[in-house]
C-alpha cells in the first residue's frame, strides 16, 4: 500500500525536462573569471578597511559631536542632526557587512559552480513493513508494561502526576497580592487639589473659563516632620495611576449637572478623574468650545458639561467626577474620595461599585 | 568548467588535507552516512523563498545585538537619579531600567547603534515572518506533508510578537508605559478573573516594582529560548521534507531541482546574513527609532499625544479603538466586552484561524496527496480570496490603529475616519473577498486561453478582404508545461451530492455532515475553471500550426512586439 510521491493527477502536458545548461561568460572566458575574480577580493578588502574605520571612529569621535545635512544647526533650520559617532559607527560596520555580504553572493552566483542538479524526493511515510513492526513494538512495549492490564498502578499513577499540577499552580500564589484597592483612591476629604508639576494648591481664581490644568492629591507633595515625603517611590506611581485629576472651568450656564451633583462645582470649576475608564490613558486632549475630553490613546471622548458622559470611542463608563468645594484658605479640596470607581473595568466591578454607592448614600 | 579527468578523491588536494579529521570525527561521531545524504542537498532557488531567510537572520541578529544590550541594561524598576549625561533629563527621578537605557544609548559607544539596529531587527523579524507567512498561504506550500511545519511557523510568529511587546516594554519610558497600561486595562478585562491576574502578573496594582524584571527574564531567557527550539525544528522540518518548488521545465512534484547546499547554498545564505545585518546595520547608523529620551520616563499620570504601538501590535491597537462601547454585567460579575473582545479576541481568532486552516481545506477538498510544487493563487481562487479578505481586515484594524495620525495628517475627522472604519471592518473584506475570486478565475481562464488558443504574437494579419487579425503562435512547451503541471483537476460535484436516504430508503446517518462539506467544497471550487485536456490543447496547437498559411520565421528568441514596434528580444 505504500504509495510513492505521486505526480499531479492528469497533466496534459509531459515534463520536456531541464532546459539546456546556459554557460556564463566566466565559465568561458578567463578574462572575465579574473575580472570577476578581481572584483570579490576588492569588495573583502574594502570591508576590511572599513571595519578598520569603525575602530578609528570608535576612539576617534567624540559622542556629542553632530552631523548636520544641509542649513545652520545654530538656527533649528538644519536637517540631520545626527550623532557623529552613531553615524560613523553604523556606517562603516553596515558597509563592511554588505560588502562581505555581496562578495560572498557573487562568488556563489558567478564563479562556484551552476549546474543545476535533480535530488529525488521519497514519500514522508515510512514502508508498511516499518510502520508494522512499530506497531508490533509499541504493542510489545505496551503488554510488557502490563499498563493496560494493571489499572490501579496505572491511574494512581496518573493521579499522582496530575497532582504534580497542583504545587505548580499554588507556587505561583506569591506572585503578587489578592486584588485589593479599586474601590478607593488617595482622595479624601478635605485634600487640596494641586498642580500636578508644582504641587502648588489652586484658587478658583487660578483658572479662567476654558482652562484646563492637570493636577493631583496634595499627599504627593506632603512632607512629614523630617522633610521626607509621606509617600514615595512606588506608592506614589499606583497612587498616580487611580488619582490624577483634571481640573476644567465652563460657564456654569454650560454645565447640566446630573441630580445630586448640582454642588460638585466651584464657580463652574469641575474635577475629573484624568484616567481613562476605557483601557487607563491619562487623558487630556480639552477641546474648550464643546466641553469635549479626547484620550489620545483610544479616542473615547467625554463631555465634561455633561457628567463626563461618553459620547464617542470604545469607554463605556462615563469618567468619574471629584466633588469640589474650597477651604478656608479658598483652595480647591476634595469633598471627599471618587464616588465611581476610576481607571478600568474589571470584574467585580459592579460590586464594588454597589458599595460605593452605599457609601455614598446613594445621592451620586 | 567541470574536469572530466578521474581523480580519486583520495589523491585530491582536498582529500588529502581532510581525510584526517574527517576520518577523526566519524570514528567519534559516525556523521559520514547523514553528511553523505545531506551535505549537497539541493534547494531549489526563487526570490519568494528569501523571506523566510530574512526571518531567520534578523533572529540571529537580535541574538547578538541583545547580547550586547544586556551588559548595560538593568532590568529594575528601583528609582533613581539621573547622573548621565543627556542634559535634559538629568537629576530626574527615574527606574534604573529607563537610566541603564540612557546610559547605553549616550554614553556607551556604539550603544545606541546596537539598541537601533535591535529595535529594527525585531520590526523587520516580524515583517519577515509575516511576509513569509502570505507567501507560504498564497502557495499552498503548507499543505501536506508540511501542516506541521505551518503550526510551528504560526507559533514562531504568535511568540516573535510576544517577545517584540515584551522587549519594547523594557526601557520604562512614557510611551512603553502607555503601552504596559493598556496591557493591565487588557488584562482587568479578562472574564471572572482579570483583578487576579492583574495583581499577579504587576506583582500588585499597576505599575508595580516587578513587572520589567519580570518581563526582562521572559524577554532574554524563557521566549528566546522557545524561540530558537521552534526555529531548529522549523528547519529540521525544511530540511526533510525538503524545499517545496515552483513548476517548471523538469520540476515535478517527485524532485527537486536546484543547486547544492555546499558550496552554492552555504555561500549565498552565508552571504545573505551579513546582507541581512548590514541592511539593519545601516538602518541603525541612520534612521531613528524609538528615542525613549524623547518621551522621559513613565510616569501613571502623562501621556503623548499620537501613542502608537509597534507596526505589528497596529492592528490589535486598531481593533480595540474600533470597537463601540459595550460592557454588561451578569450575577454581579462585569464583563468588559469593548476591550476583551478586540483585544484578546481579535488576537486570538487570528492565529486561531491561522492554524485551523490547513486542517479545514483538507477537510474540503478531502485531498490525501503529498504537494511539492507550489500553486499559483489564481489556481485556489477561494483560497487566494480569502487570504485577501483577512489581509484587507488586518489592514483595516492597521488603519484603525493609527486614526488619530491620518485625521492629523490629513485633516479629516476622527469620528468620521472611525466610523468608516467600523463599517469597512465588514464590508471591506467581502469586497475584497469577491473581486480576488474573480481576479483569480479570470487569470485562471486567461491560462487556458493561452494555452489552447496560443499568445499573442503582435504580429497583424491583414487579409485579402481587409480585415485584420493578431497572429497567435503555440505557447513552448516550457511555459505549457510550467502553466499546467501543478494545477488540480476539479471534482464531479455533481454526481457527490449526499444523499438524505439511499436506494431502499434507509436514513444516511451522517447526512448532515457530508451535506455540510458538500456545500463547502461547491463554495471552494465555484467559478473554478478546469485547465484544458491534453487533447485539446494539441488539437488548438495543430489548428495554430495549421492556420497559419504564411508563416514567418519568428526565430527561437522572439517574445513579441512592444509599443514602438520593435521585436521584443529576451
Amino acid at each position: 500500500m505504500t504509495k510513492d510521491v505521486e505526480s499531479t493527477v492528469g497533466d496534459p502536458i509531459a515534463d520536456p525536462g531541464l532546459p539546456e545548461h546556459q554557460y556564463r561568460p566566466q565559465d568561458v572566458d578567463a578574462k572575465f573569471e579574473r575580472r570577476t575574480e578581481r572584483q570579490i577580493a576588492t569588495m573583502f578588502g574594502l570591508a576590511t578597511l572599513l571595519l578598520l574605520g569603525f575602530c578609528v571612529s570608535y576612539f576617534a569621535i567624540d559622542s556629542d559631536v553632530r552631523i548636520f545635512a544641509f542649513g545652520d544647526p545654530s538656527s533649528g533650520t538644519a536637517f540631520g542632526g545626527w550623532s557623529a559617532q552613531n553615524f560613523a559607527l553604523g556606517g562603516t560596520l553596515g558597509g563592511a557587512l554588505l560588502l562581505i555580504g555581496v562578495g560572498i553572493i557573487q562568488w556563489a552566483k558567478k564563479l562556484m559552480g551552476d549546474h543545476e542538479m535533480i535530488e529525488m524526493r521519497h514519500p514522508v511515510r515510512s514502508s508498511d513493513e516499518d510502520r508494522a513492526s512499530v506497531m508490533a513494538e509499541i504493542n510489545a512495549g505496551v503488554n510488557e508494561s502490563g499498563i493496560a492490564r494493571r489499572p490501579l498502578i496505572r491511574n494512581s499513577l496518573l493521579g499522582a502526576i496530575g497532582a504534580m499540577g497542583l504545587p505548580a499552580i499554588v507556587m505561583l500564589r506569591d506572585l503578587g497580592p489578592l486584588p485589593h484597592g479599586h474601590t478607593n483612591t488617595v482622595w479624601k476629604k478635605g485634600m487640596r487639589v494641586v498642580n500636578d508639576v508644582s504641587g502648588t494648591p489652586i484658587k478658583p481664581s487660578d483658572l479662567k473659563v476654558g482652562q484646563l490644568v492637570n493636577a493631583e492629591p496634595a499627599i504627593f507633595f506632603e512632607t512629614d516632620e523630617d522633610g521626607h515625603p509621606v509617600m514615595h517611590g512606588h506608592e506614589v506611581a499606583a497612587a498616580k495611576a487611580k488619582a490624577a485629576v483634571i481640573l476644567v472651568r465652563m460657564r456654569p450656564e454650560d454645565i447640566t449637572p446630573a441630580k445630586g451633583r448640582e454642588n460638585w462645582g466651584v464657580d463652574g470649576i469641575l474635577c475629573y478623574s484624568k484616567i481613562c475608564t476605557h483601557v487607563g490613558c491619562p487623558i487630556s486632549l480639552w477641546e474648550q468650545q464643546t466641553h469635549h475630553l479626547l484620550c489620545p490613546c483610544h479616542q473615547s471622548t467625554f463631555d465634561l458639561a455633561d457628567n463626563g458622559k461618553v459620547v464617542f470611542g470604545p469607554a463605556y463608563r462615563p469618567l468619574p467626577q471629584l466633588p469640589l468645594a474650597v477651604d478656608s484658605e479658598g483652595y480647591l479640596v476634595a469633598v471627599s474620595d471618587f464616588p465611581d470607581i476610576v481607571a478600568p473595568s474589571y470584574p467585580e466591578l459592579a460590586r464594588d461599585q454597589k458599595k460605593l454607592d452605599e457609601k455614598f448614600g446613594g445621592d451620586a | 568548467m567541470s574536469n572530466n579527468t578521474f581523480t580519486r578523491v583520495e589523491d585530491s588536494p582536498t582529500g588529502k588535507k581532510l581525510a584526517g579529521p574527517v576520518g577523526w570525527l566519524d570514528d567519534r561521531l559516525g556523521l559520514a552516512a547523514a553528511g553523505k545524504k545531506n551535505l549537497r542537498k539541493v534547494f531549489p532557488e526563487h526570490w519568494s523563498f528569501m523571506l523566510g531567510e530574512v526571518a531567520l537572520w534578523s533572529f540571529v541578529v537580535l541574538l547578538l545585538t541583545g547580547v550586547f544590550l544586556t551588559l548595560w541594561f538593568v532590568p529594575s524598576m528601583g528609582l533613581v537619579e539621573y547622573q548621565g549625561s543627556y542634559k535634559p533629563l538629568y537629576g530626574i527621578e527615574m527606574s534604573e531600567a529607563y537610566a541603564s537605557t540612557l546610559n547605553i544609548s549616550f554614553d556607551i559607544r556604539g550603544g545606541l547603534l546596537i539598541r537601533q539596529i535591535h529595535h529594527w531587527g525585531a520590526l523587520l523579524f516580524v515583517a519577515a515572518m509575516m511576509a513569509h507567512m502570505l507567501r507560504v498561504f498564497f502557495t499552498g506550500a503548507y499543505r501536506k506533508p508540511r501542516e506541521i511545519n505551518w503550526l510551528i511557523g504560526v507559533g514562531l510568529l504568535s511568540l516573535g510578537m510576544v517577545e517584540g511587546f515584551t522587549g519594547y516594554s523594557l526601557p520604562d519610558d512614557l510611551l512603553s508605559g502607555t503601552g504596559l497600561r493598556f496591557v493591565d486595562g487588557m488584562i482587568r478585562s479578562i472574564p471572572l478573573v482579570g483583578s487576579y491576574i492583574e495583581f499577579f502578573v504587576f506583582g500588585g496594582e499597576f505599575p508595580g516594582e516587578a513587572i520589567v524584571p519580570r518581563l526582562y527574564i521572559a524577554h532574554v531567557l524563557l521566549i528566546p529560548a522557545i524561540l530558537l527550539g521552534l526555529v531548529g525544528a522549523h528547519m529540521l522540518l525544511l530540511v526533510y521534507h525538503k524545499h517545496t518548488q515552483w513548476p517548471g521545465p523538469g520540476r515535478t512534484n517527485e524532485n527537486v531541482v536546484g543547486y547544492p547546499m555546499l558550496p552554492v547554498y552555504m555561500a549565498k545564505a552565508g552571504g545573505f546574513f551579513f546582507i541581512v545585518f548590514g541592511v539593519l546595520a545601516l538602518f541603525g547608523a541612520i534612521i531613528q527609532i524609538n528615542p525613549v529620551w524623547v518621551y522621559g520616563p513613565y510616569n501613571p499620570s502623562e501621556v503623548t499625544a499620537g501613542s502608537q504601538p509597534d507596526w505589528y501590535m497596529g492592528f490589535s491597537e486598531g481593533l480595540v479603538r474600533l470597537m463601540p462601547p459595550l460592557e454588561t454585567t451578569w450575577f454581579g460579575w462585569t464583563f468588559t466586552w469593548s476591550v476583551f473582545l478586540p483585544a484578546v479576541g481579535g488576537l486570538g481568532l487570528v492565529f486561531t484561524s491561522l492554524a485551523l486552516w490547513p486542517f479545514i481545506e483538507r477537510w474540503i477538498t478531502g485531498d490525501e496527496r503529498e504537494h511539492h510544487l507550489l500553486e499559483r493563487p489564481r489556481n485556489a481562487p477561494v483560497r487566494t480570496a480569502l487570504g485577501v479578505a483577512a489581509m484587507t481586515m488586518y489592514g483595516v484594524g492597521w488603519a484603525a490603529g493609527g486614526n488619530d495620525i491620518i485625521a492629523l495628517k490629513f485633516g479629516l475627522d476622527i469620528f468620521a475616519i472611525t466610523w468608516v472604519l467600523r463599517i469597512g471592518f465588514f464590508v471591506f473584506p467581502v469586497i475584497a473577498f469577491i473581486v480576488t475570486k474573480r481576479i483569480c478565475i479570470s487569470l485562471q481562464r486567461k491560462d487556458n486561453e493561452t494555452l489552447s488558443h496560443g499568445w499573442e504574437t503582435g504580429v497583424i494579419d491583414r487579409s485579402p478582404a481587409g480585415g485584420y487579425a493578431e497572429r497567435h503562435a503555440p505557447l513552448p512547451v516550457e511555459k505549457a508545461y510550467a502553466l499546467t503541471s501543478s494545477r488540480e483537476p476539479l471534482p464531479e460535484l455533481e454526481s457527490e451530492r449526499p444523499k438524505k436516504a439511499d436506494a431502499k430508503g434507509v436514513r444516511n446517518p451522517k447526512y448532515r455532515k457530508q451535506s455540510l462539506r458538500h456545500r463547502l467544497r461547491e463554495f471552494y471550487y465555484s467559478g473554478s475553471v478546469d485547465q484544458p485536456s491534453r487533447e485539446e490543447i494539441e488539437h488548438a496547437n495543430e489548428h495554430l500550426v495549421g492556420a497559419d498559411q504564411h508563416p514567418i520565421e519568428l526565430g527561437e528568441d522572439f517574445q513579441g512586439i512592444s509599443e514602438t514596434g520593435v521585436p521584443r528580444v529576451h
